[in-house]
């Protein structure tokens, strides 16, 4: 049974719906990733898990319970928020008991939950100073103390990295991650980051103006995003998106890339598109990571399909352990990821591969996966 | 809290002082001449209550006191007549007293209450509440004087009323409970708006943490945004201090004889008609009356300074 089950939820202010029928589900020990541009309406979802907000229609359930008309305490969560929350007038220590105070367990209780969690956490020596004593990092820290002594059933972060440095981000994210490895709990946590999303999630759901475009594994939504929307959106450098037409030639289809000054790049049909949807003429959008565009030599051995072509280097960015080169296809940029010894020189032409094993079509009227 | 102290070290700090020494030298000089013509008033009432009567009369009042005395203090404090009675001012500063500090705290705490509400509990047409209550802040004293009697004439044949049953008033038609009313209600437009102003900048995801947390509507009133309003709850401590002890129009009106506050006790010694016009004594009388106000500034005025700043900026 899951965790958390939401079905068909709705919210909408005034006339102003914000959410537009959300379906997911977490399994315990899950950890979803809310993920998407500001304005779609993840903080908004959360927060009606959380029940900050109320809902205009369907079902939320943790633990197999209706919550909907439950108060935010009687719900079994605890949340960590964008800007920490501590209560500044509290030392950390009563901090984290706070929540329990309020629910009456005794003091002896409290005190040793508090000091399980302050270990785990390495805030043993914190424990009696005031948040405003405390580095970005530590409040974070004590911010993620507060809600994992309560020992709830789901976990809520709302952005809690953004207000952190990219280096302490890169240090906190890893000790979420590891944090949910050994204490095992379900997690929902909201970022528009998409490294984030991908880095931490057992599953992501990406939502775009209230409506929920994929949900799914890092994998799944990486590599076989739904539409043009997912796509764009995950990944960085972000998957190349070029414009292309279906063909028939000797029996079987074929892509066309068009291209101005060079000869036009004619590619099989890759793998992951379903053939009988695509009618000769129609047009497609073609989309192919920065990573399975690569040089001849040093594309994936294992790819079973390859195509070849040549094209004029405009733009080198070596970026340390990679070598970004942008080129041009079909009227748009064209950006590889090569390895970082990659001989390419600007302005001169260069031999790229594309891995076709990794490309995917979509319908450019639809903008869905074909 | 830490809102103030924002605000504090967002003040550019001043460019290094490049002026000559004249620039300088006037400057200073024109602080030294206002501050002369701002202390002056202060400085001969002092003198002035420390003479003598006889010294006041005939002498020059910008001399130091020859005889120096503190008879005129001792006088104004225990002695000087008050209408009928010749008691002095220190009854009438514990009439002040009793009404003041309720009046402060209940005005204070309600007005604490109010901003929470109008800015952690919105409901429908909270602006529209919030603007009524801004309007107590405009509306001139004057304009409420009758009708405020005619409520305070009923609560008054309530206290009766009660009196005639159970032998107690339950205060009741008391004037200085009258006085505490009158002052609450009158106050409750300023700290509103001083707290709500406040509880603007406070931040939200505080209240939903605690709302998580699990308490309820006034713990985390007492709880979370209690203890973070120290800097506002001083300005309107101040503020609210100062107004209740120095209002003369409503202590009175609804104030007389007896319990009437200390601002009407001063009016009556300086005012009276017979015998010699006692200078000495009336100076030492105002200072008394003025004291409190001087001594709450002084020991609070550094918040009020960072308070109002606070609500200027943000609010």
């Amino acid at each position: 049974m899951s965790t958390l089950e939401i079905r068909s939820l709705r919210k909408k202010y005034g006339s102003l719906e914000i959410l537009k029928g959300i379906d997911i589900s977490l399994e315990k020990g899950g950890f979803l990733v809310l993920v998407g541009p500001s304005g779609c309406g993840k903080s908004t979802l959360l927060n009606s898990i959380a029940g900050l907000e109320s809902i205009t229609s369907g079902e939320i359930r943790i633990g197999g319970q209706v919550v909907n008309d439950l108060h935010p305490s009687k719900r079994d969560i605890a949340m960590v928020f964008q800007s920490y929350a501590l209560y500044p007038n509290m030392s950390v220590g009563e901090n984290m008991a706070f929540g329990m105070e309020m629910r009456r367990v005794p003091k002896p209780e409290r005190d040793k939950a508090v000091a399980a969690v302050a270990k785990t956490l390495q805030l043993e020596h914190l424990l009696d100073r005031r948040p405003s004593q405390l580095s970005g990092g530590q409040r974070q820290r004590v911010a993620m103390g507060r809600a994992l002594v309560r020992q709830p059933q789901v976990f809520l972060f709302d952005e809690p990295l953004s207000n952190l440095d990219a280096k302490l981000r890169v240090d906190m994210r890893v000790e979420i991650k590891r944090l949910h490895q050994q204490t095992g709990t379900t997690i929902v946590y909201v970022t528009h980051d998409q490294i984030e999303a991908m880095t931490l999630a057992t599953k992501i759901a990406v939502l775009k103006d209230g409506e929920l475009q994929q949900v799914g594994s890092p994998y799944e939504i990486y590599n076989s995003p739904n539409n043009l929307f997912v796509a764009d959106f995950m990944g960085s450098p972000a998957m190349n998106l070029l414009e292309g037409k279906v063909t028939r030639s000797n029996g079987g289809r074929q892509i066309v890339l068009e291209r101005h000054d060079h000869a036009s790049i004619v590619l099989p049909v890759p793998a992951s598109a379903d053939e009988a949807k695509l009618s000769d003429g129609a047009k497609v959008i073609f989309g192919i990571r920065p990573e399975a565009v690569n040089d001849k030599e040093s594309v994936d051995r294992n790819a079973k399909a390859v195509a070849t072509f040549d094209a004029t280097v405009e733009i080198v960015e070596p970026a340390g352990s990679d070598t970004y080169v942008v080129t041009r296809a079909a009227g748009k940029e064209l950006t590889a990821r090569m390895r970082a010894e990659t001989p390419v020189v600007v302005g001169q032409n260069h031999t790229f591969a594309f891995n076709l094993d990794k490309a995917v079509l979509f319908d450019p009227q639809t903008s869905r996966r074909i | 809290m830490t809102a103030a102290a924002d605000v504090l070290t967002a003040v550019p700090s001043r460019e290094p002082a490049r002026h000559s020494v004249t620039t300088r030298v006037v400057i200073y000089g024109l602080l030294i001449v206002f501050a002369i013509i701002y202390l002056l008033p202060l400085v001969v009432m002092v003198m002035t209550s420390l003479k003598p009567l006889q010294e006041v009369t005939g002498g020059n009042m910008f001399w130091l006191p020859q005889d120096l005395t503190f008879e005129p203090w001792t006088k104004a404090w225990g002695t000087a007549c008050v209408g009928l009675t010749c008691e002095g001012l220190k009854g009438y500063v514990w009439n002040s007293v009793k009404m003041v500090i309720p009046a402060v705290l209940i005005s204070s705490l309600l007005g604490a209450l109010n901003g929470y509400v109008l800015t952690k509990w919105r409901f429908p047409g909270h602006k529209l509440v919030f603007g009524m209550m801004l309007f107590a802040c405009f509306i001139p004293f004057q304009s409420v004087l009758i009708p405020m009697a005619t409520i305070l004439g009923k609560l008054g044949g309530i206290g009766q009323t009660l009196t005639e049953a159970t032998g107690s008033s339950f205060g009741f038609g008391n004037p200085t409970v009258n006085l505490v009313l009158v002052h609450v209600v009158y106050g409750l437009g300023f700290t509103t708006l001083f707290f709500r102003n406040y509880y603007e900048t406070f931040p939200t995801e505080l209240i939903k943490a605690a709302q998580i947390d699990g308490a309820g509507f006034f713990q985390i009133f007492r709880r979370i945004l209690l203890p973070n309003s120290t800097p506002i709850f001083i300005v309107t401590v101040i503020y609210q201090f100062t107004n209740i002890w120095n209002d003369f129009l409503f202590g009175s009106t609804f104030a007389a004889g007896d319990s009437a506050p200390m601002t009407v006790a001063l009016y009556n010694i300086v005012n009276t008609s017979t015998g010699v016009i006692e200078y000495n004594v009336n100076m030492a009388a105002a200072i008394i009356a003025a004291a409190p106000t001087l001594v709450v500034y002084i020991l609070a005025g550094r918040y009020f300074v960072r308070g109002l700043m606070a609500g200027a900026v943000k609010g």
